[in-house]
């Protein structure tokens, strides 16, 4: 089981201070809360893309690439990259760089995007969204995996005999997470190739996700991948800790009740009672993060949003600390005995995996790091015959 | 559909009883009136005071057309959805996307009508800001085939055509055949200052049951019970239903297809 944090790269004030952060400081916050998350011990640091203010992260490989520079452990992932709005033979370019720089510790999740305009500047259109994750899709995966490629498609210009360099490391592309937070559509997909599903269920209540979840689980299955408890599955969560549950709720109720993704609806009580959110101790999250296994089943990823609602950079590295000091030891060990037999850890490259990865994991997942290793052959039967 | 907690605003009751919260009639038990699944009427009211009379003429629709269903043996499960105790959630879902546990038993209550009657006031020349609030948060394909009857209460008769300008083409949006008659009910109606000539409040009431009833025939066991169940009634499929889905090579087809 992996444990790191996602984050959506908003430049958001402070309500305590009234106080907006740079983009520049934001960004170098952001690379700041990467290298705590290896500091502490997390697997994971993914960050979002974006296209538009008051967001930072539009370029996610140069960031991702100067944060492989800086740490030596750390998965780098992405939450999510676009599918849609950019153009796959350059996702195939810059995240197969990234792979060879990093040694391997990349992955990445795909996206459609949910901002309307994204669409038009980059010369798409939002009806299409399910056509272009399909379509780039299917091109960027015959592209980290097939040396010469002919393609033509309906969104894209043809290729005839293009090879896109470089080459996967060791010939084993990046593993492919499919977010969703809705579509049938894009559980079908991940299903089909056999890649995992990101469910980002920081929003909707649990309910929502239980059928999106087990429909991936049921697809899989159907193209021969494995068995449904087989899948692999990521989930999202936010978090605010303090050691005493009501300085917790204290410190958090302000930054709560004037983000814009929180603010002006619900309480922070009925908000953390319908959704992952969790404002508290640190016991409180590891409480909730364990009943996400009773919803979902055994999963492979969770990652947690920290630097949420415009906290501080000094708050949200406190929080790192108490994920990886308090929360993700109980958590791994918790896990990983209660983890059947057969069912996979995290995806983790085998050039990664030589390195250092699995041994800071070590207390969860050295059992079965083996099995999660991933191969060469990556295009499951089923899928090769469809 | 989704059990209802008892906090919620939606009130339930049987044949005869609209708005009563007596235990329903499970489906297929429904005795004397025969073997069929009882038909489930849900009315949805936005009415904002309490009493309401927009709360009064859904009752009087839905006792109209259940009396009409059980001239044909054919017993009815009334559910009342009341919007003014769901406002506030309501206004949280348009902020935050998800509904509270008890809007999503009301939305899971109106999409798995049989019919639906529809009732709101009018508020400055159309249906009320509550009323379109909460059929924003539909999903546009749960409706598709539902019948509806629609009616509305307004203080003057002067209003009535807001059930045909505002009203019908938001059910019409969301694929809803609605019944060719509606009713409208004036301040006036409720006591004997209504249009002498053109049918007391009771009439147009019974008309519009009887008439609901008739469209309403052959329908039954409500929407969305096991796999399959709206796709068979309605022609909706269960997005999330691993034995229906959409395969990934119609996706991977369908994207050349046009």
């Amino acid at each position: 089981m992996q444990f790191g944090i996602f984050t959506v790269g908003d430049v958001t004030a402070d309500p305590t201070t009234g106080r907006t952060p740079t983009e520049h400081e934001r960004i170098t916050s952001m690379v700041a809360i990467a290298r705590k998350a290896e500091e502490v011990g997390l697997d994971v640091f993914a960050t979002g893309e974006h296209h538009n203010p008051p967001f930072v992260p539009s370029s996610p490989t140069t960031m991702l690439g100067y944060i492989a520079a800086t740490t030596e452990r750390l998965i780098l992932s992405t939450s999510t990259t676009l599918i849609t709005t950019n153009d796959p033979v350059k996702i195939a370019e810059d995240f197969a760089m990234l792979q060879h720089l990093a040694g391997g510790r990349v992955d990445l999740m795909m996206g459609r995007g949910n901002t309307g305009p994204v669409y038009p500047w980059f010369g798409q259109d939002i009806r299409q969204g399910i056509p272009l994750a399909v379509e780039n899709y299917a091109l960027l995966h015959r592209l980290w995996r097939e040396d010469v490629v002919d393609w033509e498609g309906k969104f894209r210009t043809p290729l005839q005999g293009f090879t896109s360099t470089p080459r996967p490391l060791d010939g084993v592309p990046p593993f492919v997470w499919h977010g969703s937070i809705r579509s049938p559509e894009i559980a079908e997909q991940a299903a089909y190739y056999g890649d995992g599903f990101f469910a980002n269920n920081i929003f909707w209540p649990k309910e929502h996700f239980q059928k999106l979840i087990r429909l991936y689980r049921a697809r899989y299955a159907h193209y021969g991948h494995g068995t449904p408890e087989q899948a692999i599955v990521g989930l999202g969560g936010q978090v605010f800790m303090r050691r005493n549950s009501q300085d917790a709720v204290r410190e958090f109720r302000p930054y709560f009740d004037n983000a814009p993704v929180y603010g002006h609806g619900p309480s922070l009580e009925e908000f953390t009672e319908q959704t992952p959110l969790t404002v508290g101790s640190p016991q409180e999250v590891i409480d909730k993060t364990l009943t996400f296994r009773e919803s979902f089943g055994d999963y492979q990823r969770q990652l947690f949003l920290v630097d949420h609602a415009g906290l501080p950079l000094k708050t949200v590295l406190e929080q790192l600390d108490l994920l990886g000091e308090e929360v993700v030891p109980v958590l791994r060990k918790e896990f990983a005995a209660l983890r059947p037999a057969g069912v996979p850890d995290g995806p983790v490259h085998p050039a990664a995996a030589a390195g250092t990865v699995g041994k800071a994991d070590a207390a969860g997942a050295a059992d079965s790091a083996g099995a999660a290793v991933l191969s060469g052959e990556s295009v499951p039967s089923a899928a090769k015959e469809a | 559909m989704a059990e209802q907690t008892p906090e919620t605003p939606v009130a339930r009751g049987t044949a005869g009883g609209p708005g009563r919260t007596e235990a329903a009639v499970a489906p297929g038990t429904a005795g004397a009136a025969g073997a069929a699944a009882p038909v489930r009427v849900v009315a949805v009211s936005a009415g904002l005071g309490e009493p309401s009379s927009t709360r009064l003429l859904a009752d009087r629709l839905a006792e109209a057309t259940t009396r009409e269903l059980a001239a044909e043996d054919r017993k009815a499960e009334v559910t009342v959805v009341e919007l003014r105790g769901l406002a506030v959630d309501i206004a949280h879902h348009l902020v935050t996307g998800f509904p509270s546990p008890a809007l999503r038993a009301a939305l899971d209550t109106v999409t798995g009508a049989d019919g639906l009657i529809a009732v709101t006031p009018v508020f400055a020349a159309s249906y009320s800001g509550l009323f379109k609030s909460f059929f924003d948060l539909v999903d546009p394909d749960a409706l598709t085939g539902t019948p509806v009857l629609l009616a509305a209460t307004g203080g003057t008769p002067r209003h009535s055509l807001a059930v045909e300008h505002a009203m019908r083409p938001l059910f019409s949006y969301l694929r809803a055949p609605t019944l060719p008659t509606a009713v409208f009910a004036a301040t006036d109606d409720w006591g004997g200052g209504a249009d002498a000539y053109a049918g007391g409040l009771p009439a147009r009431i019974a008309r519009a049951g009887e008439e609901f009833a008739r469209l309403l025939r052959g329908r039954g066991g409500g929407r969305g019970d096991g796999p399959g169940a709206n796709e068979a009634s309605t022609g909706v499929r269960d997005e999330y239903d691993p034995d229906t889905v959409v395969p990934f090579e119609q996706l991977l087809a369908r994207r050349t297809a046009d």
